[in-house]
């Protein structure tokens, strides 16, 4: 797949350069603004309140 | 066909470490960069809490009580979902300083700093003021919340009032244990005759398994006009 992409970016050993820290950037973004934050529920260290049991986990 | 396996093998081996690599930006985003967004929010509620306070007309304001008296005791007045309203301290935790708290438990409240639980009593009340707070990630305000040892001071800084509670001691439960939420905890029904503060958080850390809480109960009531409470001082 990187392969794939270093082959595929155009403008030469400058344009694939620029193009894979574009690329690069664009994903870590992604990451951190959308993916993480949207994952980060799934896990229990949120946890930090008493709930009166399963069926209310709605709270952390 | 020995091409179709080493791309096969190829592919296989660049998604593992794709996998590695987002999953040690995780916990760059959970260690590092909460801390960052839970700092901001503390900045911006802080400022917002200062503003309040300063521009806010005082209650029990000369006049408005008997002359000759002293002003009634001073309710602190409901907060907003979300709103801060009131900082916390923890002289005993070398470094703690204080923490903005917020009102309200949800997940976007705790984002933010600890939270007070908006059915419980507020800071000074007669009854028990429920603050929970993360123990890691988002700041980590419960972090060393094991630390505390009865005989500890945490302080409670209203817009009037210094509110200084004495630890009485610390305990593991159960995360349904709501009954240590109780105005007298663990006594459903019974009529409150003292001001309890009680402090969750989430044990071991990283773990949902078990909550740490750790119980106060008021000791000192100190008008700002007054000064720091001794808890406070020399801090």
């Amino acid at each position: 797949m990187y392969g794939w992409i270093w082959r595929t970016l155009p403008g030469g050993l400058p344009g694939k350069l620029v193009g894979s820290v574009l690329l690069l950037t664009v994903v870590v973004a992604l990451l951190f603004l959308v993916v993480f934050p949207a994952v980060e529920p799934l896990l229990p260290y949120s946890d930090v309140t008493v709930e009166p049991g399963p069926a209310q986990q709605s709270a952390p | 066909m020995n091409d179709a396996i080493r791309t096969g093998l190829r592919g296989l081996g660049q998604t593992l470490i794709t996998i590695g690599v987002v999953v040690l930006l995780f916990c760059v985003y959970e260690l590092q960069v909460t801390n960052l967004i839970t700092a901001r929010a503390q900045d911006r509620l802080g400022d917002s809490l200062s503003r309040g306070w300063a521009e806010a007309p005082r209650q029990g304001v000369p006049g408005s009580g008997v002359p000759g008296q002293p002003p009634p005791a001073q309710p602190v007045a409901a907060p907003a979902l979300g709103n801060a309203f009131a900082r916390l301290y923890a002289p005993s935790l070398q470094g703690f300083g204080s923490r903005v708290l917020v009102e309200g438990v949800g997940v976007e409240d705790l984002k933010d700093g600890p939270g007070h639980i908006p059915t419980t009593a507020l800071p000074g009340e007669v009854g028990n003021a429920v603050l929970s707070g993360h123990r890691t990630t988002y700041g980590a305000p419960f972090n060393r919340w094991d630390e505390l040892r009865p005989g500890d001071a945490v302080v409670l800084e209203t817009r009037d009032t210094w509110f200084t509670y004495t630890i009485s001691g610390s305990e593991i439960v159960a995360p349904t244990a709501v009954e240590v939420t109780l105005p007298v905890p663990r006594q459903p029904g019974a009529t409150p005759t003292k001001a309890l503060l009680t402090m969750t958080t989430c044990n071991p850390k990283y773990s949902a398994r078990q909550r740490l809480i750790v119980s106060a109960e008021l000791s000192a009531t100190t008008p700002k006009s007054v000064g720091k409470p001794p808890a406070l001082q020399g801090a």
